[in-house]
């Protein structure tokens, strides 16, 4: 059969498209974005008109996905780990109305944050709903999962999530794909009041919702993804969860692992496996990427059973796993290699040559220094890296949407001016409750929407604040005399600081609009322009 | 009986000498292609029923930060995506101080087949003179300048990937024809010319290597 080059998120996004799935929704954040993007440039995707427009943010992505749900149909909603704290109101109570169309949320984790500001593990999420949790090893079992768990979405009415880690999101090999099934026909769901979810629906819907645990369970230990392997030597007995397993078998490459392993890719954990090699092992070893999930679970409080993993050291407690660490665990002896010679520098990420976030900084510096350091407030984008030298702007980044309102809250408590440094996309995504709190009490805050027309950090997706800028903020209520507008160039550096200056003077809030086209999406749409003439 | 089994070890071990298993890290900075040249690889490997699997940097050091994939072709299945510590056949690099950055990747005796065009994107990279003379001082080395090689044999500076992929197709252990039909697969749709040009720019990295290994 042919393979397919793909990565683990393309691999899963085309299991979806083979799943019958007839709508995405997503916001942008690594190491999830290319799902939704492959969505939208696959030809099978565009004949069969499968929705693949980006949402606001995953809150919306999870809600518009549900409802797709409700209405019978198959449908995906993608998000990076932290996109799942935006969602996760949906995404808590999408458990207890359980669905009616298959309904996959996927979540990609972001373990020794490559790309993100924490590395929380979604499993604990997914333990938290109470709900099926798939975790593919490779990107042929991504493909695989993303077609079942549909079925399993529907056979069993709960969501149903699909967790990787960014190793395998970003990591291609040949996929073998098989005959698309066809999309759901519109139904309603055979319960009328199933998403209704009052108090008196809710508990019983709740209760249905605990009852589905065992069937969960048994489902874990049928489908086939959880695998028991014997092994002669009992002194160890191996749990290797999602591509933990890979970094175990790169040890054994002629696949002769001795110890007994149970390869976990689906939860809850297969307890008839995971109790067999319990009882006939001498202590486990627990690999997975993340959180320490399964490890505490099974040893426990008042650790009863011999468990070791990342809580005793045996592995690192933070961090993505890889196969020295694994090696190591295994009581292998790790290579080391050369060291790094001393003359090499660091390369941190910057921002590009002719970026108007740039200038916003440059003119932004010299207009605040009289006022004293830290006023600064940002968000989440390629502003972020405004942190690092030679700019060092700005003084907080927390989550998508934090700088507007605790700049806000920094008034607050006497901090005027406090200025607050947000990109366009972060705006519509979080920021515009933030800025009708600060509206409503006639905070002194200054926001820099620094507009380049573009979701940049993830690739120069659609933002949905084009166009919308000025009017959002006139509706929530900013004065349309302190709604500044301009571009951010060199030559127009002055107008710039003196702009920011007379805002930052006002008692009162204030929105600045740098407006200039990311330098990356204007020279990937010359040259799309380019081709097109051709 | 004892001489036959020898023969048979013996036998045994040329097999597993023919075994074909290559790990690569690719390098370079952020925006500069490495994944070019890592789609052809991939392509070459898949098209001839061999396993691979490719790590690559995605996010927010695509933004001028250092970035590296990890590229591991073989005929066994493989199961890591990362490269071990010490393991790799080969580092690839498309900038001179990125190839340093993961020795402690490399194996014994493997190769390192760097560019020599450095890109200066931050104020303290080191001085050209002392870091040649470090890449000098590895046991195998090819340094190429690909740029110029790409510029003048070629005709066009931006195959310089190319460049630099023929001169690393010695220590990769796929045939050489595989490469080209890797390219051919990678720029079939944007036409002869293109392909053309990267596999002249295979040709003219692979002869430098060959003269200078």
């Amino acid at each position: 059969m042919q393979k397919h080059l793909l990565l683990g998120v393309e691999a899963i996004a085309q299991g979806a498209i083979d799943g019958g799935m007839s709508g995405i929704y997503a916001y942008p954040g690594t190491p999830s974005t290319e799902i939704t993007e492959y969505v939208q440039h696959s030809k099978q995707a565009v004949a069969r008109n499968i929705h693949r427009e980006w949402s606001a943010n995953e809150k919306t992505a999870m809600e518009t996905a549900l409802g797709m749900s409700y209405a019978g149909k198959r449908t995906m909603v993608c998000m990076k780990h932290v996109g799942l704290n935006v969602a996760a109101d949906c995404f808590l109570n999408a458990a207890v109305t359980g669905a009616n169309g298959g309904i996959i949320v996927t979540v990609a984790d972001d373990p020794s944050m490559h790309s993100s500001q924490n590395e929380q593990d979604s499993r604990v999420y997914g333990k938290f709903a109470q709900i099926p949790v798939l975790e593919p090893s490779n990107q042929q079992e991504a493909y695989e999962m993303s077609r079942y768990g549909f079925e399993l979405s529907e056979k069993l009415g709960t969501p149903v999530m699909l967790r990787i880690t960014t190793r395998l999101a970003h990591s291609r090999a040949g996929v073998e794909i098989r005959e698309e099934v066809k999309e759901n026909e519109m139904s309603l769901p055979k319960n009328k009041k199933q998403f209704i979810l009052l108090p008196a629906i809710a508990r019983k819907q709740y209760k249905l919702l605990l009852s589905k645990q065992e069937q969960f369970e048994a489902e874990g230990e049928t489908a086939g993804y959880n695998q028991i392997f014997e092994g002669k030597d009992k002194s160890l007995g191996i749990i290797a969860c999602g591509i933990g397993y890979n970094y175990l078998m790169e040890n054994y490459p002629n696949g002769d692992c001795p110890f007994p392993v149970v390869k976990v890719s689906q939860y809850p954990l297969p307890r008839k496996m995971v109790t067999k090699i319990a009882n006939e092992c001498d202590k486990l070893l627990i690999l997975e990427e993340g959180y320490p999930v399964v490890e505490e679970l099974l040893k426990g409080y008042l650790e009863k059973e011999a468990v070791i993993g990342r809580l005793d050291g045996t592995l690192s407690r933070d961090g993505e796993l890889n196969p020295d660490m694994v090696a190591k665990a295994l009581g292998f002896e790790v290579k080391e290699g050369a060291p790094v010679p001393e003359l090499v520098a660091p390369r941190p990420p910057a921002l590009c040559d002719g970026c108007g976030h740039r200038d916003v900084y440059k003119a932004l510096n010299e207009t605040i220094a009289s006022y004293g350091q830290g006023r600064v407030f940002s968000d989440i984008g390629c502003y972020t890296l405004g942190a690092l030298p030679p700019f060092e702007s700005i003084f907080t980044t927390v989550d998508m949407g934090a700088s507007i309102t605790m700049a806000k809250g920094a008034t607050d408590a006497g901090l005027v001016p406090s200025v607050a440094v947000i990109g366009d996309s972060t705006f519509t995504h979080s920021g515009m409750t933030g800025l009708l709190d600060a509206v409503n009490e006639k905070s002194s805050i200054t926001v820099v929407i620094s507009d380049n027309e573009s979701t940049s950090m993830t690739g120069g997706q659609e933002s949905s604040a084009l166009g919308h800028l000025e009017a959002i903020c006139e509706g929530l209520g900013v004065e349309k005399d302190h709604i500044r507008v301009f571009t951010p160039v060199p030559k127009m550096h002055d107008e710039m600081c003196k702009i920011i200056k007379e805002e930052l003077e006002y008692d009162g809030v204030s929105v600045i609009i740098p407006r200039r086209v990311c330098i990356q999406k204007a020279t990937r749409d010359a040259k799309a322009r380019k081709a097109a003439k051709k | 009986m004892q001489k036959l089994e020898k023969l048979q070890k013996n036998n045994l071990n040329k097999i597993k000498l023919k075994e074909m298993k290559t790990d690569i890290v690719l390098a370079g900075v952020g925006g500069q292609g490495i994944l070019s040249i890592a789609a052809a690889l991939g392509s070459a490997a898949l098209d001839n029923n061999l396993n691979m699997k490719q790590a690559e940097t995605h996010g927010m050091s695509q933004r001028g930060g250092d970035v590296q994939s990890f590229m591991r072709i073989s005929d066994k299945p493989i199961y890591s995506d990362l490269i071990p510590k010490g393991g790799a056949d080969l580092i690839l690099s498309v900038e001179p101080m990125e190839c340093l950055r993961y020795l402690p990747y490399l194996k014994e005796g493997g190769y390192v087949v760097t560019n020599s065009t450095p890109f200066i994107n931050i104020p303290n990279y080191p001085e050209n003179e002392e870091l040649v003379n470090t890449i000098k001082a590895l046991p195998n080395h090819i340094i190429i300048d690909a740029d110029t090689i790409a510029k003048e044999e070629v005709g066009n500076v931006r195959a310089f990937n190319f460049v630099m992929l023929g001169a690393a197709s010695p220590f990769i252990e796929i045939p050489f024809e595989y490469l080209e039909e890797g390219i051919k697969a990678l720029f079939g749709k944007k036409g002869q010319a293109i392909v053309d040009m990267n596999i002249k720019a295979l040709h003219a990295g692979r002869k430098f290597a060959e003269e200078n290994r």
